[in-house]
């Protein structure tokens, strides 16, 4: 041990230790270097994000400026005419959102509850595992399914039934069509049941056992805890959690572009074929030019903007909740 | 266990490891200081600590003599750890901790702007409350100080000697590649204290070191500080007053005051000096009350 | 939790004034009805969960061949041939540029936000990274496509580029938060054997969380492998195997399958099946990956 025996040589000999000497430049600065990498690709987060609005609302602007407030009030898409009104494609985004968290919201609860309050304890891995294999299945497998498979399984046949029995309400009139709002809301809740379970699982997960236990001492039965103590220590969360899944409907592609079935105008008949933001852009691009690509980001644009808005509620609302 | 080559056979002055750690210490058991002619390694004066604009520690001065054990006790939450993060910066490392005063290691004052944390740290290393090993190879946590600091030498033979220093080499020599993880508490911290000597450092800075140890384990850690004291200066921290006393030359004790009015509370050194007078003719009302056990 | 049986459920009591507390009439049934739901919905989500995997693993495997996994795609169609070697060549291409670019600059971004970033700018970038993981992915196609398709057509390096920027949150965050798992006191003893920030991140931090960032950046892998719209405006699809990055649309796995299922021919509808399965497959892979390196870290840990 050379360097141990200097040491002691050293004080042997009366030699005052080595004073404390400052790293060489380059450790120093590569210190400093690397917190400003960090610094740098924290802030491209913020800078994509901006670059992204600058940049597409400014593509989309001269529609913006010569369609005017027309753009978002007005159902006329027509192209060739030079005619650019979205809304159409704003209320199919909406139509078959709505109808997707209709299914969703209490298939997704009642997996969450099913699986942290009920569950024999050897089922709660599979169910867990094969709904989050949904969660992992790309959106074009969903359309090529739901357009192959679900379209004449389910999807045709229960439109006509909606119209059949329901068809005096506005909202159910025929003649049906399979590829419709409702068939792509159908879809769309098959994609957003692992995001809203999975999240509400984690929520309902964080309810603290005394809560439960508590309820239990009072007579509770098992569905008396859930509504008492569960869920209300768990509705923000679960709120947000639902929000989360609105918002990769609204912005959904192209398994809603394969089963909207197409119709830029807006159907009061959720049996109906319709349109929706994401679906026309993925379908008219590929044939479109000037003006009417310009359009089309400014559909994106719109989209960008609810969607935007949607996340930042659900966000706050999760963070809240957390904090708390 | 076979004692490290350069290493006395373990002192007869001291408890024996067979014993209960637990003792009693008896007067004549205390370790005696050098008579100081050597240069204080540390000078200490007006250290105060704020943690977020409260103040933890107030006004400390201390001179801490090298090629010694020095012990600070005193009450939980008093500002050992604080004072004890002061001598090799690692308070910088605390959001929102600031430190006035000055500190002197070997005449510089290491708070001078100019100097650099990472240097100081590699001239006084420090060995923590619960062992923290790295998750890798037991190897690798010992040469990871010599890799960081650009060591050129035999690095296998560093290891080993570092290990033997802190008494771990004939437990783990055949497990070198294993996971640190998998070693027991007391073989950890003896981990950690091989890790911090194989950046052949000046102090050891060691806080409450075997308070997340078993009696035994303690022992051996005591053991092995008597014999790290010939090449290094030790400061350790304990709420164990027999350890201090088993251990230690020197003792400085702090306490709490609180101010009543505002009920905020804070750190003081109450007194310090040989480890054999403090605890049985203490200077102050509150040294003698903490030492006889007044204060749990 | 809620395993204890509920009161309804322990039956067998003796004292009689037990019994008679026992939750009778519509309290009871409620209770009931309440479970058998909950199971329904679990039972009602398991229903695609069985068609989606036996209808792709049938019809797929019926349409597989050695020839589909090494073929192109002819330019008809109708023909009964060739396969989609082209779109895996370009899925691989574009995602393996991706992840070139947004893990690196992912992980720095993660390690800004745990190690050196506080306040206002730290918690910004923090909630735009959450907020970007849900900006949909057909609007970050037509950011890139005003962007750098305008100026320099449609190529892989722009198909990349869209999927980089989907990736880029993804990373960051669950990066973030395997850094948050790291114990401080492992940081502290590095820093106290004189190691700076940088060594002691590079050294220690990282390689303590490596198993847990893996995880993300494989569920990032899948999730960027299996998107398509954000390529129809960025790669745009070509029938013809390319490896040029820049210059010539490419295809990918997702954009070969979009056009066999909006096409009315069986032998393309065929096709498409045995894309998705291949698809699929890729993107359970990385999924399955990813459980296990999690696991892996818990056991170890
Ligand atoms: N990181 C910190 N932030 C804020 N306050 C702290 C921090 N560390 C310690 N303190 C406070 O400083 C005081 C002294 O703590 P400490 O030095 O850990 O005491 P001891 O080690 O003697 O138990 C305590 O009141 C404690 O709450
Ligand atoms: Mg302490």
């Amino acid at each position: 041990m050379q360097s141990e025996a200097r040491t002691l040589g050293d004080v042997a000999a009366g030699v005052a230790p080595a004073a404390i000497e400052n790293r060489t430049g380059i450790g120093r600065r590569a210190d400093s270097l690397f917190g400003l990498l960090t610094l740098v690709s924290g802030s491209l987060v913020l800078i994509v994000l901006g670059f992204m609005v600058v940049s597409t609302t400014n593509t989309a602007l001269p529609i913006f400026s010569s369609e005017g407030l027309s753009f978002v009030t007005s159902s006329n898409w027509n192209p060739a005419d030079g005619n650019y009104g979205i809304l159409a494609f704003i209320y199919g985004t909406l139509v078959t959102s709505i109808i997707a968290l209709v299914i969703a919201i209490p298939v997704s609860l009642g997996i969450a509850l099913y699986v942290v309050e009920a569950a024999p304890r050897w089922v709660r891995g599979p169910i867990t595992y094969a709904v989050d294999l949904l969660a992992a299945v790309p959106s074009v497998v969903y359309g090529l399914w739901g357009v192959f498979v679900l379209l004449p399984l389910f999807l045709q046949p229960a439109a006509a039934l909606l119209s059949e029995y329901l068809g005096f309400i506005p909202l159910f009139a025929g003649p049906p069509s399979g590829l419709s709002y409702f068939g792509a809301g159908v879809v769309l809740a098959i994609m957003v049941i692992p995001i809203i379970s999975s999240l509400s699982r984690e929520v309902i997960r964080t309810v603290p056992d005394a809560d439960r236990y508590a309820a239990y001492a009072l007579g509770a039965t098992r569905w008396e805890m859930i509504r008492g103590a569960v869920i209300p220590r768990s509705r923000a969360g679960i709120v947000g959690a639902v929000m989360l899944g609105l918002g990769r409907a609204l912005g959904e592609t192209i398994a809603v572009a394969l089963l909207v079935g197409s119709a830029t105008r807006i159907d009061p008949s959720v049996v109906r074929p319709g349109y929706s933001m994401a679906a026309v852009i993925a379908n008219q691009f590929q044939e479109a030019s000037g003006d009417h690509i310009r359009a089309l980001v400014g559909v994106g644009v719109v989209l960008f903007a609810i969607t935007i808005l949607v996340n930042m509620a659900a966000r706050l609302m999760v963070w809240r909740m957390v904090e708390r | 266990m076979t004692p490290p080559p350069f290493a006395a056979p373990a002192s007869t002055a001291l408890p024996n490891s067979a014993q209960a750690p637990d003792l009693t210490p008896q007067v004549g058991e205390y370790g005696v200081p050098q008579p100081s002619a050597a240069e204080p390694v540390f000078t200490i004066r007006d250290l105060s600590v704020y943690y977020g604009g409260n103040v933890a520690l107030k006004e400390v001065s201390l001179d801490i003599m090298p090629r010694e054990i020095t012990a600070i006790i005193g009450p939980s939450g008093c500002g050992k750890s604080t004072f004890i993060r002061c001598l090799n910066r690692m308070n910088d490392l605390i959001p929102g901790a600031t430190v006035t005063g000055d500190v002197f290691y070997h005449g510089q004052n290491i708070y001078a702007p100019e100097v650099d944390p990472v240097a100081v740290r590699r001239r006084i290393g420090m060995v923590f409350q619960r062992p923290n090993p790295f998750p890798k190879s037991v190897y690798d946590n010992v040469a990871f100080g010599p890799r960081i600091n650009g060591f050129k030498g035999d690095l296998d033979e560093l290891v080993e000697n570092s290990l033997r220093a802190a008494a771990l080499w004939d437990e783990v020599k055949d497990k070198l590649k294993k996971s640190a993880l998998n070693l027991s508490g007391g073989q950890q911290q003896r981990l950690c204290i091989a890790r911090a000597i194989a950046v052949e450092p000046d102090v050891i800075l060691m806080d409450e070191p075997a308070s997340a140890l078993d009696p035994v384990a303690t022992v051996r850690i005591e053991d092995l500080m008597q014999e790290l004291k010939k090449q290094y200066s030790i400061i350790i921290v304990t709420h164990n007053m027999q350890q201090a006393a088993r251990v230690s030359e020197r003792t400085a004790f702090l306490y709490t005051e609180v101010d009543e009015e505002t009920s905020s509370r804070w750190g003081i050194l109450v007194e310090h000096g040989e480890t054999g007078l403090i605890f049985t003719r203490p200077k102050d009302k509150r040294t003698e009350d903490y030492v006889s056990g007044r204060f749990g | 939790m809620g395993r204890s049986p509920s009161p309804g459920e322990s039956a067998g009591a003796k004292v009689s004034d037990i019994n008679s507390a026992r939750p009778a009439g519509r309290r009871l049934w409620t209770n009931r009805l309440a479970s058998a739901a909950m199971l329904g919905a679990v039972l009602l989500a398991m229903i695609p969960v069985g068609l989606i995997l036996s209808y792709i693993f049938a019809k797929g495997m019926a349409a597989m061949s050695w020839e589909f996994l090494s073929e192109p795609t002819p330019f008809s169609f109708r023909r009964a041939e060739g396969g989609f070697l082209n779109g895996l060549i370009g899925t691989g291409i574009m995602v393996g540029l991706a992840t070139l670019v947004s893990v690196p600059l992912g992980i720095l971004a993660a390690i800004y936000l745990q190690e050196y970033g506080r306040g206002l700018l730290a918690n910004l970038i923090r909630f735009f990274s959450d907020v970007m993981t849900g900006v949909p992915s057909v609007f970050v196609g037509l950011f890139v496509y005003t962007a750098f398709v305008l100026p320099f057509g449609f190529g892989a390096v722009m198909g990349a580029a869209a999927l980089a920027i989907i990736m880029l949150p993804i990373v960051v965050r669950t990066t973030e938060e395997m850094l948050k798992l790291v114990p401080l006191e492992l940081q502290h003893g590095s820093f106290a054997l004189g190691a700076s920030k940088f060594q002691t991140i590079i050294r220690v931090v990282l390689p303590s969380a490596l198993p847990g960032i893996t995880t993300g950046v494989l569920l990032a892998v899948a999730r960027a492998a299996g998107e398509t719209a954000p390529l129809i405006l960025t790669a745009l699809g070509s029938l013809t195997i390319t490896t040029k990055l820049i210059g010539e649309p490419i295809s990918a796995l997702p954009l070969l399958i979009f056009d066999g299922a909006r096409n009315p021919f069986a032998a393309g509808q065929e096709r498409a099946w045995a894309g998705a399965l291949e698809l699929l497959a890729l993107v359970l892979i990385f999924t399955l990956l990813a459980r296990i390196v999690a696991s892996r870290s818990k056991i170890s840990s």
